[in-house]
């Protein structure tokens, strides 16, 4: 290209170019530094995502992944065709709509309840108390449900004797599992998603209560026509993005929470994929890449979608 | 007018108010509903660590006829001593210390390099290397093209494993640049070219010493998630000799596999009662080192919190 253009574009295509090495060659340094990241970003994570194309293959190990045969959907058409995939499908849709639904409201109504807390050794004291099981990992938490819902010596059996009811048995029971799993995580972190709205509470016009205070408004009144407005957009913001990640059911706690009583309400995408592709006897590499892919893609364009409805919304976005 | 003064005196730094002349009768229920709500709140989320706590001090005998609630009932250390000779405890501790500490290294400097690069906004081609850094987070090869990967680099069943792959968190990526950006200001940058000063002397003499804040949030982060998790393990390590301490803990807490040696069957009930006491006590010893440092160290995560939502 370059050897047919004569003269003075050469020379400004020149001078263009020698202007961007310039700025590449005054950053040398920055670059350097940049390499080591970039060569991690590539063997890390473009090669898995190449490797991906086996979802569209039938993959022989020592063929490798290039080496493959192309199927086209076969392993995508299998899964839809299969038992599994309306009951590992509905799972991992309710569990992370009762999730994201169950957990949303309650971080909003424990930062205006703190907000109006006078008596600062008190709201510090809740703060750092719901807080804390923020820090705890998954494998104690579901180590704790374990024991407290323990259906003999637990601290639910124990209150259910002092109440003279049975004792129940939460941890081995199929319709209490999604209480048990969205209940264990509000536990976990309702007073961590607090800390944001309590942030955002704090940055709220006195000047407003101030004119609700001279108008005669109580503090019920104050609180739902001044501080719940004031979250609000935040509060929208959260929600959508969250909704974005619907699929994204956290493989760490439900796999560790599943057990063959409650395997048909908890058996969901990311730990299918797990049995599927390194567990069962006869692995099928393609296949459960197949399914995680596909869970991918829906994820990627629930986010994209969701996006664009929230810049729509609010005029907030991730990007 | 006169009204609208005096309030405004009554309120306090806070931004909490505080009508101490006029509190309504409404609000006076209100105020105690709200103390007595927060109040269950907190006992609900105390009880469960309580009852867990109490439990690992108690006796077996107490633990297994259910007789404990809140406090310890025939106090007794058996449980610790248990945890204490139980050998994959130790193994794990020392695997998981190793596996935070160095991992945490390793993901602190990686995250610099790129944070710093990217947060220039001189930088040609910073835009596009910002995205295919941001891609990842929307869209991964998924877990058996990992897999795979990992498997013909050699790093299963090697302590790589647990350190490389996750060397850069993009969300502490992004809250690392978005600090760099807003807390340094480039007119230190401009003066420090001026001066001559190059590009990697200025993160070492300039930027790194003005990002201990920002350091100390990421590598909490990063510490913490090292401490907690289980699942690569899981998947990449099969040598028991490797695993951290959240893979030992799964074993026993949750898949109820105990090593207890020799089981006599007279002894039966005595070593029943142990197990469960030592899954107590076990419990208590994880969640203590991070549930004791945390109140000193939470203000950073909530500093950390506060930075990724500046957008």
């Amino acid at each position: 290209m370059r050897k047919i253009l004569v003269g003075r574009e050469l020379m400004i295509l020149n001078h263009n170019q020698q202007k961007m090495f310039n700025r590449v060659k005054r950053h040398w340094q920055l670059y350097l530094l940049l390499l080591l990241p970039l060569v991690w970003l590539i063997i890390f994570q473009y090669v898995p995502m190449y490797g991906a194309q086996i979802a569209f293959k039938k993959y022989i190990v020592t063929k490798g992944i290039a080496g493959s045969p192309w199927i086209g959907l076969d392993n995508f058409e299998r899964f839809l065709s299969s038992a599994k995939f309306e009951l590992v499908m509905m799972n991992t849709i309710v569990l992370s709509f009762y999730q994201l639904i169950g957990s949303f409201p309650f971080p909003i109504i424990l930062a205006l309840c703190l907000n109006q807390v006078r008596k600062k050794a008190f709201k510090k004291t809740v703060q750092l108390v719901t807080y804390a099981p923020h820090f705890i990992s998954m494998v104690v938490l579901v180590g704790i449900m374990i024991q407290v819902f323990h259906p003999r010596i637990g601290l639910t059996a124990f209150i259910a004797r002092m109440l003279e009811v049975d004792a129940p048995n939460w941890m081995g029971s199929r319709s209490a599992f999604p209480h048990v799993y969205v209940g264990s995580g509000l536990w976990q972190n309702v007073g961590f998603r607090a800390i944001i709205y309590l942030a955002v509470l704090a940055t709220i016009d006195p000047t407003l209560h101030e004119a609700a205070i001279v108008d005669g408004a109580n503090k019920i009144q104050r609180m739902w026509y001044i501080d719940l407005p004031g979250l609000l957009p935040t509060a929208v913001v959260l929600l959508v993005l969250q909704t974005g990640r619907v699929l994204n059911i956290s493989f760490e706690k439900i796999y560790l929470m599943q057990n063959p009583i409650n395997i048909r309400v908890s058996e969901v995408i990311s730990t299918y994929v797990y049995k599927v592709g390194l567990l069962s006897p006869v692995l099928d590499f393609s296949y459960a890449t197949a399914i995680g892919l596909l869970q991918g893609v829906v994820s990627l364009l629930l986010i994209v979608s969701v996006n664009r409805l929230a810049r729509r919304l609010s005029g907030h976005g991730i990007w | 007018m006169e009204s609208g003064k005096s309030i405004t005196t009554q309120i306090d730094t806070d931004g909490v108010f505080l009508p101490h002349v006029k509190d309504t009768g409404a609000d006076r229920v209100f105020t105690i509903t709200n103390y007595v709500v927060l109040g269950i709140l907190l006992l609900g989320v105390i009880a469960p660590l309580l009852h867990v706590l109490a439990s690992s001090f108690s006796s077996t005998v107490a633990v297994m006829s259910g007789h404990v609630l809140l406090w310890p009932v025939d106090f007794s250390l058996a449980g610790y001593e248990a945890v204490f000779n139980y050998k994959r405890v130790w193994v794990g501790l020392g695997n998981s210390l190793f596996y935070s500490v160095f991992g945490t290294l390793v993901n602190v400097i990686m995250t610099f390099l790129a944070a710093y690069p990217l947060a220039r906004e001189n930088l040609p081609g910073r835009k596009f290397f910002t995205f295919l850094f941001l891609f990842t987070m929307l869209f991964h090869g998924g877990l058996i093209p990992t897999y795979l990967n990992l498997q013909k680099l050699g790093l299963l069943d090697t302590r790589w494993v647990m350190i490389l792959p996750k060397s850069i968190a993009i969300w502490n990526l992004l809250i690392t640049i978005t600090y760099l950006r807003t807390t340094i200001p480039p007119e230190i940058h401009d003066a420090a070219q001026i001066d001559g000063c190059s590009d990697i002397r200025y993160l070492i003499s300039i930027v790194l010493p003005l990002s201990k804040p920002i350091i100390a949030v990421i590598a909490l982060f990063y510490a913490v998630q090292h401490w907690n998790t289980y699942f690569d393990a899981l998947i990449y390590l099969r040598d028991h000799g490797l695993h951290p301490l959240q893979i030992v803990l799964r074993e026993i807490l949750v898949l109820q596999e105990v090593e207890m040696g020799d089981i006599d069957l007279h002894e039966y009930y005595k070593l029943m009662g142990l197990k469960e006491l030592l899954k107590y006590a076990l419990i208590v010893v994880a969640a203590f080192p991070i549930l004791v440092v945390y109140p000193f160290v939470q203000k950073y995560f909530i500093k950390g919190m506060m930075i990724g939502s500046v957008k």
